[in-house]
C-alpha cells in the first residue's frame, strides 16, 4: 500500500524540473522532501496532485495508475504555502467543503469539520470568515481542510513558510500530533529547513535541481548525506565545503596548511578529495591552526555565526554565546580532522566520521 | 485649523459635486415649469418665482401635445436587461476560458482574443449600422424588439468579456485547484468557488453593460420604424418647432432614475477587498 513513482521527468524550456524522479511512499509515515528553492519540490507535489503534467514516468497508488486520473478523482489534499481558503464561506463551511463534495450531509460535513477544527485549536471560529482571521489561524483552517478528508494522500507545500518564527515553532511541535492522527494517509511535507525536516519526518526525501538525490530516515541522511549537495541541504548553516586532497598521510587544503588523516579516511587512495566540515564542529583554535580573515559576522540567538576566508576558501563557523569579530580581523579556525566528510570528485560521499 | 490638503480636497470634492448635480436640479425644476416659467428668465424657487404645473409630466403619459413614454420605456427595459443579461452569461463564461485555458487560433493567442474582443469597440458604431441593417433585414427582424436585443449583445458582449477576464485574472488561479482537489470537475468548481467570488466584477460588467444599452441611440434608432420605439427615440421625437424644455427635462429625469436605482443598489458591491482572505 504506497505512492510509487518511478522515472517521473519534466522539462520547461530545456530546464529540467524534474529529473528522473523514482520513490516508494508508505502509508501511515510522514515523508518530509527538503530542498533548496527551486530544486522542483513544489513541481513534485502538483504532478502528485495532478495540477501539473509531465514529460515521462509513472505514478502509481496502491497499484492503480494515478496518472491519467483527473484531479478531482485522486482524493490528494493539499496545503499550500499561501494559505489558500474560500473566501466566500465561513471557517467551518470551508473545512465542511470537500466533505461536502464527498457526498455529506451538511450536518455531517459540518459535524466532521467542527471536530477537525478543533484538533487545530480552532473552536469557535466558525461563523468567521477567513479574512477576519490571523495569518496562523489561516493556515490552520487551511490545514483542517486537507486533515478533515482522510484523503489517500496528503500533501503540504511548505504551510509554515509563511508563518513568523514563534508561531511556526508552535505549528511545527502540533503537526506531529496531528499526523500521528492520519493513520491512513501518504503525508508528504516539503520544507527548505533542515530542522524541519529531520524533526517532523520518519523519512527524508532530499531534492537537489530536480533530481531526488537521497531518501532515508533523518539520521541516515544526516549523518551519511550521499553528496556534498546533501550535506550543505540538511545542515543549517550549509556544511562547508572545500577542495583539498589526500597526499602521503595528509590531508593537504592548500600550500599552506594540511591534517593529519583520520582513521575513517584510511581506505581511500591518494588523490584530490573535497572535504566538508560542520559549521558546528568549526571552533575557534590558537596560535598554529588555520588563519581565517573575518569578512562577516552574524549574532542569531545565542550563537554567533563567523564567516572567515581561509587560503582554501570561505568557511562558516558557529560557536556558542554572543560575540563581535570586527571585520578583517584574523582568527585561528581549529579543523578537527575526525569530524570531516570526504567526498569524491564526483561529489559523491566516500568516507564519514 | 484645517490642514491646506483637507481644504483643498473639500473643495475638489465640493466644485465635483455642483458640477454632477446642478444640470439635475435644473432638469427638475425646469420640468415643474410651463412655457412662461421657461421663458420667463432665470427662476428656481416654485411658487415664489414661478407658478409649478404637473403639464409636463402628463404628457409623457399621453395627454395632449405630448408621448405616451410607457411603452418605449417598457421596450427599453426590455431590451437593455435581456441584452444584459445573455451578454454577462456568455460574456463571463468566455471570459472565464480566456482566463484560465490557453487558446491558439493560427497565430492568435489568449491575449489576441481578448483584443479581438474588445475591438468591436473600438471602430465607431456608425461603421456596424448598414451590416446590422442588413442582417436584420435578412432575418425579419427589423423594427422589432428582438432584433434590438441581437443588436446590443453584439455590442455589450465585448464589454463583458473585457471586464469579467481582466476579474477573473485577478481571482488567484489557486482557489479552482484548490476546488479541483477537493473534489469539484472543472465546472462546478467554477459554479461553487470561482463565480461566487466573482460578484463584484460581474456587478460591475452588468453596470457597464446597462449603462451602454440604456443609452444608446444610435441603433435604437435606425433599425427600428413606426412597431419598436425605444425611451432614446421617444425622447428625441419630443422634439419639435418649439422645444418643450419642460417635457424634455421630464423625460431626462424618467430616464435617468432606473440607472440611478441600480446604483444605489449595487454600491456596496463594488468596494474593493472582497477577495482578502483568498491568498495571502
Amino acid at each position: 500500500m504506497a505512492l510509487i513513482a518511478e522515472h517521473l521527468a519534466l522539462e520547461v524550456d530545456r530546464v529540467p524540473y524534474l529529473d528522473d524522479v523514482s520513490f516508494t511512499l508508505e502509508r501511515g509515515r510522514l515523508h518530509t522532501l527538503i530542498g533548496r528553492t527551486l530544486a522542483g519540490k513544489t513541481t513534485l507535489l502538483r504532478t502528485i496532485a495532478g495540477l501539473q503534467g509531465i514529460d515521462r514516468g509513472t505514478l502509481d497508488l496502491d497499484g492503480r495508475s494515478f496518472l491519467n486520473r483527473p484531479i478531482w478523482e485522486r482524493d490528494v489534499a493539499m496545503v499550500y504555502e499561501q494559505f489558500i481558503n474560500y473566501p466566500h464561506l465561513s471557517v467551518i463551511d470551508n473545512v465542511a467543503f470537500p466533505l461536502r463534495r464527498r457526498g455529506l450531509s451538511k450536518d455531517v460535513a459540518r459535524e466532521r469539520a467542527r471536530a477537525v477544527l478543533d484538533r487545530v485549536s480552532l473552536s469557535g471560529f466558525d461563523a468567521r470568515r477567513p479574512s477576519q482571521l490571523s495569518g496562523g489561524q489561516q493556515q490552520r483552517v487551511a490545514l483542517a481542510r486537507a486533515l478533515a478528508r482522510n484523503a489517500d494522500v496528503l500533501l503540504l507545500d511548505e504551510p509554515l513558510a509563511n508563518l513568523d518564527y514563534k508561531l511556526r515553532e508552535q505549528m511545527r511541535e502540533e503537526l506531529r500530533g496531528l499526523f500521528s492522527d492520519q493513520g491512513g494517509s501518504i503525508v508528504l511535507y516539503t520544507t527548505t529547513e533542515p530542522n524541519e525536516a529531520m524533526t517532523l519526518g520518519d523519512v527524508v526525501l532530499v531534492m537537489h535541481e530536480g533530481r531526488l538525490v537521497q531518501m532515508g530516515p533523518p539520521d541516515e541522511v544526516f549523518d551519511r548525506p550521499a553528496t556534498a549537495a546533501v550535506a550543505g541541504i540538511v545542515n543549517d548553516p550549509a556544511m562547508n565545503i572545500v577542495d583539498g586532497a589526500i597526499e602521503d598521510g595528509v590531508i593537504r587544503l592548500d600550500a599552506a596548511w594540511s591534517l593529519p588523516l583520520a582513521p575513517h579516511m584510511r581506505g581511500l587512495a591518494l588523490g584530490p578529495f573535497r572535504f566538508g566540515m560542520r559549521a558546528i564542529e568549526l571552533e575557534l583554535g590558537d596560535s598554529d591552526d588555520v588563519v581565517g580573515t573575518v569578512t562577516f559576522s552574524e549574532v542569531s540567538g545565542s550563537e554567533t555565526f563567523i564567516h572567515v576566508d581561509t587560503g582554501f576558501g570561505p568557511l562558516v563557523i558557529q560557536i556558542k554565546g554572543v560575540h563581535a569579530f570586527p571585520l578583517g580581523a584574523t582568527v585561528p579556525v581549529a579543523i578537527d580532522q575526525d569530524k570531516l566528510f570526504v567526498f569524491g570528485p564526483d561529489d559523491r560521499l566516500v568516507a564519514a566520521p | 485649523m484645517p490642514r491646506p490638503y483637507t481644504v483643498l480636497k473639500y473643495g475638489a470634492i465640493l466644485a465635483w459635486s455642483a458640477f454632477v448635480v446642478a444640470p439635475f436640479l435644473w432638469a427638475l425644476t425646469t420640468s415643474f415649469k410651463t412655457i412662461n416659467g421657461v421663458t420667463g428668465g432665470p427662476t428656481y424657487i416654485p411658487w415664489l418665482q414661478y407658478q409649478p404645473s404637473l403639464a409636463a409630466w402628463g404628457s409623457l403619459f399621453g395627454s395632449t401635445g405630448g408621448i405616451d413614454i410607457v411603452q418605449p420605456y417598457i421596450d427599453s427595459i426590455v431590451v437593455t436587461s435581456g441584452a444584459s443579461a445573455i451578454s454577462i452569461v456568455l460574456g463571463t463564461l468566455a471570459a472565464y476560458g480566456l482566463s484560465r485555458f490557453s487558446y491558439r487560433l493560427g497565430p492568435a493567442r489568449n491575449s489576441d482574443l481578448v483584443f479581438f474582443f474588445v475591438s468591436q469597440r473600438i471602430m465607431p458604431p456608425v461603421v456596424l449600422g448598414i451590416p446590422f441593417f442588413l442582417m436584420l433585414r435578412f432575418l425579419g427582424l427589423l423594427d422589432s424588439t428582438l432584433g434590438l436585443v441581437v443588436v446590443y449583445i453584439a455590442l455589450l458582449l465585448p464589454i463583458a468579456v473585457w471586464v469579467m477576464v481582466d476579474f477573473f485574472n485577478n481571482v488567484p488561479r489557486q482557489l479552482d485547484e484548490m476546488a479541483m482537489l477537493d473534489g469539484c470537475t472543472p465546472l462546478r468548481g467554477f459554479v461553487l468557488v470561482v463565480l461566487p467570488n466573482s460578484l463584484p466584477g460581474i456587478i460591475v460588467a452588468a453596470l457597464f453593460c446597462v449603462i451602454f444599452g440604456w443609452n444608446d441611440f444610435f441603433f435604437s434608432f435606425t433599425l427600428t420604424f413606426t412597431q419598436t420605439q425605444l425611451l432614446p427615440v421617444a425622447i428625441v421625437a419630443l422634439n419639435s418647432s418649439v422645444t418643450p424644455w419642460w417635457t424634455l427635462s421630464a423625460s431626462a429625469l424618467i430616464s435617468v432614475a432606473p440607472l440611478v436605482v441600480i446604483a444605489v443598489l449595487v454600491e456596496r458591491y463594488l468596494s474593493r477587498g472582497h477577495l482578502a482572505g483568498a491568498i495571502r
